[in-house]
């Protein structure tokens, strides 16, 4: 596959990896924000690549493990309300809510599909107007623009039948407030690569600065982080602390206009409350006013009730890079891929996930 | 959940910018894919896209430069690597596989 | 909020797993949920020493011969797509369940369940399919049953196919005979039937299109057993069916308490499929396959089988992907094409609904 295949050659894999391990004099610790990134460096085993004084710790970059506990309960609560077709992405409907998730939902009777894009939700609703067909509009930036296009063309074309559960979250507060943190260990972001495509990378120039924290923009396959790592390296080793840009060929310092214009015009900023850490505040959208007939909480009257994770769960820990998951007494044993305690297990880009699936071992 | 695949643009249809869609071809796999944020695009571009949409085109100067740069750091461990437009795709029915090794395998 | 997140050594009662009460699709996936049900719910009540063994088939004593004896039903959705159908399939599933036990497939019998409005049209479709199927397999259809369903409870059509064989002497196959030291055969690319019955669903359209390998291989696994040469050269074979070729290991490395390494670079993939799989974030590990197979084998003899396998046309692309050991038994490994070494874990619920 072009663009993908010469970001995976091991053998220039291990030479990025040599010349980091010329470069470092002292160990640092670095995080990758984006899950999809995670994946990659579990997946390819990154890790074991590069030298021992670089650590890698996994930020809260998966928004299917943010999700909050009230709003799968508010999605499980839709969904099996008489005549509602609930559509997801695959990853939410296995990430536990207090009682039930979204399969059991459909092992009970609920009307709970798949979908790849949410204008396959549009499709379903148009075929279907009996029915009130409701999509969970989870993500970070990057998925915001084509729910925000979704709920758009509903409106343009004046659908009854369609709504949005919004739960969108944005990474810049919450690499704001692990940085706040007195406890951060963290030196330096890759920051994610396609949420930048999006978004561009300007608004990480005031972290980098006021935090003196270096960032670069990162791809997803394993050259591209490996390159990221090592132009992170470069600043740290020089005591620099800049916005640099390693996905040049999908990434402007500006973004995409055309997608930043439909956020603006759909979503508004709003606080949200990120599972495994509480509320952040400016960290989230929901669907502006204009646009309140396509607000599946304004229209079904979802008030969740406040709810308690698992004490055993370490999510919010793990979430914030301060434990890795082999840390957790759960993990492997109590909580597992089929019988998740947290949503970093469910996921498949969650951090527990990714070590279950491939680390179990080490 | 940010899995962004590059595929290229081979035709375009409908004027409406909101809802125009273009036929985009992964490696032998073709969908539609809309192209409200990618107004610019032609057929021939490569394109990035998530969930449907195109976020981007692929900028393929950039995609080479960057290539370049690391088949160099490579090219200093070892001699021998392809340029980027030698980057060869296995013809569709030839499955290319590499011979087993079993010191390769891991202890 | 971050100074109220207390240590984790304050954590003290876990909450107890979810109990599921209810049946979820993953139970059908042929992963570990699959695994869990038969190990809760039927083995228990069923047991006895023959079903206990959990091969593929049921290998019993009648009269001094060896009967292979199994049963399979098939609800894939959609009921045609490319390189098949639900009848072809029916048939080429239960000979292969059979075949993996190194018998002889013989008889068969096909039980239907119709929604009431199916269309006549595609049922003898369907039948002609199997007929076919049959032929070229050399199995005879000899038993059968129909029932109908009211609309909606049916879902079109479900076929059960039961089959049974005769095991000849000195062949004895079992997923408990993987030794350190052996090595893997897989018998070609994989993840074709999966992606298939996926691109026909979700309406993907390939430049070649990708057809679902669905086929019989009991002819393949004769002319490997001839090749053997030695009692037990092949110690195993199991057709990587739902849950893929991930799911087919688990199964042996936890029944012969060994462990196995494949490598990343000799598993053939063909592109499309990669493609598809890249597109849609799946892994081709998981997907079914419905004509390919698995072999365990003594190392002395790989050369020659592996030779008996490309003669074959099912087996042309055949290839060593990876060893067994014996350091942690029940694990399977993958080494990547970077040299690092990652875990390949039992399916756990849900990759892709209805495709066998």
């Amino acid at each position: 596959m072009k663009y993908v295949d010469e970001y995976r050659d091991p053998k220039i894999a291990q030479a990025v990896a040599s010349e980091i391990a010329r470069k470092v004099t002292r160990p640092w610790v670095l995080m990758e924000v984006c899950g999809g990134q995670t994946h990659t460096l579990m997946r390819y085993g990154i890790d074991e690549l590069l030298p021992p004084k670089i650590e890698l710790v996994h930020g809260p970059g998966c928004p299917v493990c943010v999700t909050p506990l009230d709003m799968l309960d508010r999605a499980v609560r839709i969904a099996s309300l008489p005549n509602v077709t609930f559509t997801s992405f695959g990853d939410m409907l296995r990430v536990p809510g207090s009682e039930s998730d979204l399969f059991q939902a459909k092992a009970w009777g609920a009307d709970v599909r798949v979908v790849y894009s949410p204008l396959d939700a549009v499709k379903i609703a148009r075929a279907n107007p009996e029915r009130k067909v409701v999509f969970f509009g989870v993500g970070f930036e990057t998925t915001a623009p084509a729910n925000g296009m979704a709920v758009w063309q509903a409106k343009r074309e004046g659908l009854k039948n369609f709504s949005m559960l919004v739960s969108h979250v944005l990474v810049p507060p919450a690499m704001r407030l692990i940085l706040s943190s007195p406890a951060n260990r963290v030196q330096g972001f890759i920051a994610p690569g396609h949420v930048c495509t999006v978004m561009g990378y300007h608004q990480y120039e005031e972290l980098a600065s006021d935090f003196h924290v270096p960032m670069v923009v990162g791809g997803f396959e394993p050259l591209d982080l490996l390159e990221a790592i090592s132009m992170l390296v470069s600043q740290l080793e020089e005591g620099r602390a800049e916005v640099e840009n390693q996905y040049t060929r999908s990434v402007n310092r500006e973004g995409n206009l055309a997608a930043q214009n439909i956020l603006r015009e759909v979503f508004e900023v709003s606080g949200r409350q990120w599972r495994g850490i509480g509320p952040i505040p400016e960290s989230g959208y929901r669907l502006r006013d204009e646009f309140a007939e396509f607000d599946a909480e304004r229209i079904f009257g979802m008030e969740g009730c406040h709810a308690e994770e698992p004490r055993e769960c370490i999510s919010a820990l793990v979430l914030q890079g301060l434990k890795k998951p082999l840390d957790c007494t759960a993990f492997g044993k109590r909580c597992t891929p089929v019988t998740p305690l947290g949503a970093p297990m469910v996921s498949s880009e969650g951090a527990c996930a990714a070590y279950y699936q491939y680390r179990r071992h080490a | 959940m940010c899995l962004a695949v590059p595929g290229r643009l081979l035709s375009i249809e409908g004027d409406d910018p909101a809802f125009r869609v273009g036929r985009v071809d992964f490696c032998g796999v073709k969908r539609t894919v809309n192209l409200a944020f990618t107004p610019d695009a032609e057929p021939g571009d490569f394109l990035l896209v998530h969930v449907g949409f195109a976020l981007t085109r692929v900028d393929e100067e950039e995609a080479h430069r960057t290539y370049q740069y690391l088949a160099q750091i490579g090219a200093l461990a070892e001699e021998g690597l392809a340029p980027l437009d030698q980057v060869r795709l296995a013809p569709l029915d030839q499955v290319a596989i590499a011979p087993f090794n079993p010191e390769e395998i891991a202890p | 909020m971050l100074e109220t997140i207390p240590e984790t050594a304050s954590f003290v009662c876990p909450t107890p797993p979810r109990q599921r009460d209810r049946i979820v699709l993953g139970h059908g996936s042929g992963g570990r949920l699959s695994a869990e049900l038969l190990r809760d719910v039927f083995l228990p009540l069923f047991s006895n020493p023959v079903l206990d063994r959990m091969d593929d088939q049921a290998i019993v004593e009648i009269g001094g011969a060896r009967v292979a004896f199994t049963t399979d039903s098939f609800v894939v959705q959609p009921l045609f797509f490319p390189g098949g159908d639900i009848g072809s399939l029916a048939v080429h599933g239960t000979v292969n369940d059979l075949a993996m036990g190194g018998a002889r497939p013989l008889f068969l019998s096909a039980g239907f369940i119709l929604e009431e409005g199916f269309s006549v049209a595609a049922l003898r479709r369907i039948s002609s399919s199997m007929a076919e199927a049959a032929a070229a397999a050399g199995v005879m259809i000899v038993t059968g049953d129909t029932k109908v369903v009211e609309r909606g409870k049916g879902d079109g059509l479900f076929i059960n196919t039961t089959g049974i064989g005769i095991v000849p002497d000195g062949v004895r196959l079992s997923a408990r005979q993987a030794r350190p030291g052996d090595r893997v055969i897989l018998s070609g690319a994989i993840g074709d039937h999966g992606i298939a019955i996926l691109c026909r669903r979700e309406g993907l359209e390939f430049e070649n299109e990708i057809l679902s390998d669905s086929a019989a291989l009991h002819n393949l696994v004769g002319a490997m057993l001839s090749a053997s040469t030695g009692a037990n050269a092949i110690r195993c074979l199991r057709d990587p069916t739902r849950g893929g070729v991930s799911s087919a290991l688990n199964e042996i490395a936890e029944q012969s308490k060994v462990s196995i390494q494949i490598q990343e670079t000799c598993i053939p993939v063909r592109e499309e499929v990669r493609g598809a799989c890249e597109l849609l974030g799946l892994d081709p590990l998981y997907i079914a396959n419905e004509g390919k197979l698995l072999a365990i084998v003594a190392p002395e003899a790989v050369d020659q089988i592996l030779a008996a396998m490309r003669r074959d046309p099912l087996g042309r692309e055949a290839a060593i992907i990876g060893t067994v050991g014996d350091e942690s038994a029940g694990m399977v490994t993958l080494r990547t094409a970077f040299g690092s070494t990652r875990i390949v874990d039992m399916l756990a619920g849900e990759q892709l609904p209805r495709i066998c």
